[in-house]
C-alpha cells in the first residue's frame, strides 16, 4: 500500500522501472525492480509509439507475473482526452481497474474524477504530466482525487524537492534516471507545434513519423516536420531529433539553444533523496529495449541498497556510471534541474 | 451590414497579461494606452518569472484600480510556473485580493480560489482538454476558461456543445503562442549567464529572442523560461466561427509593438466595420515571420491554412 509522508523516511526507497512490453517488465521484475509501470496500446498514456505497450492479455499476464513475486504495477493513463476520444480513457480506467494494478498514473481531472468516483479502492498517483511543481497543486489533487502519490516534474532543484515533500500530504516520486524533459510535463506543446501530435493530445513527442534523415553534402541532416533539427560532421554522433535537442540559432550564435542530448542522472544525490523522504525513484524509458531495463534495473537496484545500508559511505561506484553511460542519451548524463547551475 | 451584426453573437475583446519583461515606464505608457483602446477586458500581472519586477503587487492593483475606473473589466493573472514559496506568497496575496477576478495558470492557484469560493478564469496554463473538466472545475467556481492553444475548433465546437450556464470561453485569437515553460531560463542561457544572475537580460528584448533552424527558418521565441512560437497566430479570419461557436471572449495577447492597431482591427471587425480577411491580410503583412493558425485548423501550430498569412 502506498504510504504517507510522516512514514515515508523510514521505508525504503522503491524503486520504479519502466515496461513497454512484457520482457521489459519481467526483466525489471528479475532485475529488483519494486515496482513497473506500463501503458496500454493506444493514446491514453504518454508513450504511445508503434508496438509498443500492453494488450488485455500481456497486461494481465505482467500483472501476474509482478505480483506471484510480490512487486507492484502501475498503469499509465496520463495524456488529456479530447471529448471525442473520452471513452477511451473510460474504458481504460475500468481496464486498469479490473485487471487489479497497483495504481493508475493520472493526469487529465476527467480522468481522476471518474476513476476516484467509479473505482474507489483504485490507488491513483499524479502523473508527471500533471505538472504539479507546488505543494497547493498537490493539495488539489489530494483534496479533489484522493490521491496517494505525486510525480514531481524534472524541473526543480533539490532544495525546492524538499520544500515540496515537507509540505505534500501524499507521498512524493521523483525521476533519477533516463530522458530529460527540459520543459515542464504537460506544459510543452512544442511537438504539436511542429509535427501537430503532442505528448498531452497524443502521447508523443517528435513523434517518428515526422522524421527524416538525409545524407546531404553538408552533412547527415536530421529534420522533424520538414524542419532542420540538427546537421552532423563526418563521423560526428547522430541522435534522434527531439525537438528541444537541436542546434539552432539565436541572434549570431548557433548551439544547442534549449537542451543538449543528454540524459539525467541522479545516482550522486541517492543520500540526499534517501534522507528527505522521497518515497520512490522513477526510471524513465518504457520506449526502451529490455536489455536497457535490465541495465538500469540492475545499477539502481544495487545503488538504493548500497545507500540504504550505508548512506554516510555511499558513492556512486564507476562500474555503474560506465553502464549507466553506455545507455545514455549522448553518452552523457546531467544533474539536470535537481542541481541549480543546469537551470 | 452592422444592423446584422447587431443580432450576431458578439464576442467581447480581452487583452492578455503581458508576457515579455518590459520597463516599468514601457508598461506605464502601454496601459495609458489601453485604457482609452477597445478592450473590455485586460488581464494584468507577471505570469512568466518571478523575477521580473517591474511592478510589485501593489502597483499592478493600483493599475488595476485606474483601468477598472476606465470602464476595463479588469482580472489578475498569475505565474504559470510556481516554484519557491516566495511565489506561493505573491499567489495567495492575489487571490485573497477581493476586489479583481483572478486567472488561475496553474492547480495551486485554483486551489486556492476554489477555496475561497470566489469565481476565478482558467488561464491558458490549465489543461483544459474535454467537457468533463470544464464541468468539474465550473463546479469549484471557474467562470471563464481560455482554450488550450493547442485545441482545434472541432474540439472547441465539442465543448461548446455542452455549454455551461454562467461560463465564458476565451480564445487566443492573437499573439505568439505560449508553447512551454522550464525550469531554465533560455535567455539567460544565451547570454552565457547563470539563472540566478540573469542580470534581467530580458529588458532588452521586449519581443523575445527568436530561434531559427540552420537553414535561417524562424520558429521559436525565447523569452526566459518560456518559449512561444515565432509565428503571430492570428485568427481575425475566423470572426464568423467565433461567433457560431459562442465564443465569448477573444484574447490578444500584447506585442511589443502594434498592439493597439492589432485591437482596433479587431474592434471595427467585430463592429461590422471592415472586413475580417482584409484586416487579417493588413495585419499579418507587419509580422516579421509570419502568421499562423495550424491549431485552430486541427494541423501543426506553425502552418498557415489560408492566403492571408504574410511572410
Amino acid at each position: 500500500m502506498p504510504v504517507s509522508s510522516s512514514s515515508v523516511a523510514s521505508k525504503p526507497l522503491e524503486l520504479v522501472c519502466p515496461a513497454g512490453n512484457l520482457p521489459s517488465l519481467k526483466t525489471a521484475i528479475d532485475h529488483g525492480a519494486d515496482s513497473v509501470y506500463i501503458g496500454f496500446r493506444d493514446d491514453t498514456n504518454a508513450r504511445h509509439f508503434p508496438g509498443l505497450n500492453f494488450d488485455a492479455k500481456t497486461a494481465a499476464q505482467g500483472v501476474q507475473y509482478a505480483h506471484a513475486k510480490g512487486r507492484r504495477v502501475f498503469v499509465a493513463l496520463n495524456t488529456f482526452p479530447q471529448p471525442s476520444g473520452w471513452e477511451r480513457w473510460q474504458r481504460a480506467v475500468d481496464q486498469a481497474a479490473e485487471l487489479g494494478v497497483d495504481a493508475v498514473i493520472a493526469a487529465d481531472i476527467s480522468v481522476l474524477d471518474y476513476a476516484c468516483r467509479q473505482h474507489p479502492n483504485l490507488p491513483l498517483h499524479l502523473s508527471v504530466q500533471g505538472s504539479a511543481t507546488n505543494y497547493e497543486a498537490i493539495r488539489f489533487y489530494h483534496e479533489q482525487f484522493g490521491i496517494r502519490r505525486v510525480v514531481l516534474p524534472r524541473v526543480l532543484s533539490l532544495p525546492q524537492v524538499r520544500h515540496v515533500l515537507e509540505n505534500s500530504p501524499v507521498a512524493v516520486e521523483v525521476f533519477g534516471f533516463g530522458g530529460l524533459c527540459i520543459m515542464v510535463e504537460g506544459r510543452c506543446l512544442l511537438s504539436s507545434y511542429v509535427t501537430g501530435e503532442s505528448p498531452n493530445m497524443c502521447g508523443v513527442c517528435s513523434p517518428a513519423k515526422a522524421v527524416r534523415w538525409e545524407e546531404t553534402p553538408r552533412g547527415l541532416e536530421t529534420r522533424l516536420g520538414g524542419l532542420l533539427i540538427d546537421r552532423y560532421a563526418p563521423g560526428e554522433p547522430a541522435g534522434y531529433p527531439t525537438l528541444c535537442k537541436g542546434r539552432f540559432m539565436v541572434g549570431e550564435q548557433t548551439y544547442y539553444a534549449i537542451e543538449e542530448p543528454t540524459s539525467l542522472n541522479t545516482l550522486e544525490l541517492l543520500p540526499e533523496l534517501q534522507d528527505m523522504g522521497i518515497a520512490a525513484i522513477k526510471i524513465e524509458g518504457r520506449q526502451r529495449s529490455p536489455a536497457y531495463v535490465t541495465q538500469v534495473t540492475k545499477v539502481w537496484r544495487a545503488a538504493i541498497d548500497a545507500c540504504r545500508r550505508n548512506p554516510a559511505a555511499y558513492a556512486p561506484k564507476p562500474e555503474w556510471l560506465r553502464e549507466l553511460g553506455k545507455v545514455s542519451e549522448g553518452q552523457q548524463t546531467t544533474l539536470g534541474a535537481y542541481h541549480r547551475t543546469w537551470q | 451590414m452592422s444592423a446584422a451584426t447587431m443580432t450576431e453573437y458578439q464576442p467581447k475583446l480581452a487583452l492578455g497579461p503581458v508576457l515579455y519583461y518590459w520597463s516599468k515606464d514601457t508598461l506605464l505608457d502601454f496601459y495609458e494606452r489601453i485604457s482609452a483602446a477597445p478592450v473590455d477586458i485586460v488581464y494584468l500581472g507577471e505570469t512568466v518569472c518571478s523575477k521580473r519586477r517591474a511592478f510589485n503587487t501593489d502597483e499592478w492593483l493600483e493599475l488595476a484600480e485606474r483601468l477598472n475606473a476606465a470602464g476595463k473589466e479588469v482580472v489578475l493573472s498569475t505565474m504559470a510556473l510556481l516554484e519557491a514559496e516566495s511565489e506561493l506568497k505573491t499567489l495567495r496575496r492575489l487571490c485573497e485580493n477581493g476586489r479583481f477576478t483572478v486567472e488561475a495558470n496553474d492547480m495551486g492557484a485554483v486551489r486556492l480560489l476554489a477555496e475561497r469560493k470566489t469565481p476565478f478564469v482558467l488561464g491558458t496554463g490549465i489543461n483544459l482538454y474535454n467537457d468533463q473538466t470544464l464541468r468539474f472545475l465550473a463546479g469549484l467556481g471557474a467562470k471563464r476558461w481560455v482554450m488550450p492553444v493547442e485545441l482545434s475548433r472541432v474540439t472547441l465546437a465539442s465543448i461548446q456543445a455542452g455549454r455551461l450556464e454562467g461560463v465564458e470561453t476565451e480564445v487566443f485569437a492573437y499573439g505568439r503562442l505560449p508553447l512551454a515553460y522550464s525550469a531554465r531560463c533560455f535567455t539567460a542561457r544565451y547570454h552565457d549567464l547563470p539563472k540566478d544572475d540573469c542580470q534581467y537580460r530580458c529588458l532588452n528584448d521586449p519581443a523575445g529572442l527568436t530561434v531559427s533552424t540552420r537553414e535561417g527558418q524562424a520558429f521559436l521565441t525565447l523569452n526566459g523560461i518560456q518559449t512561444q512560437s515565432a509565428q503571430t497566430c492570428n485568427l481575425l479570419p475566423e470572426l464568423a466561427k467565433f461567433r457560431e461557436l459562442k465564443v465569448d471572449a477573444l484574447r490578444i495577447s500584447p506585442q511589443a509593438e502594434g498592439t493597439e492597431t492589432v485591437i482596433e482591427a479587431f474592434a471595427a471587425c467585430l463592429r461590422g466595420e471592415r472586413d475580417a480577411v482584409a484586416a487579417a491580410r493588413a495585419l499579418n503583412a507587419a509580422l516579421p515571420y509570419g502568421a499562423c493558425d495550424g491549431y485552430w485548423q486541427g494541423q501543426p501550430g506553425l502552418k498557415q491554412t489560408t492566403e492571408v498569412g504574410g511572410v
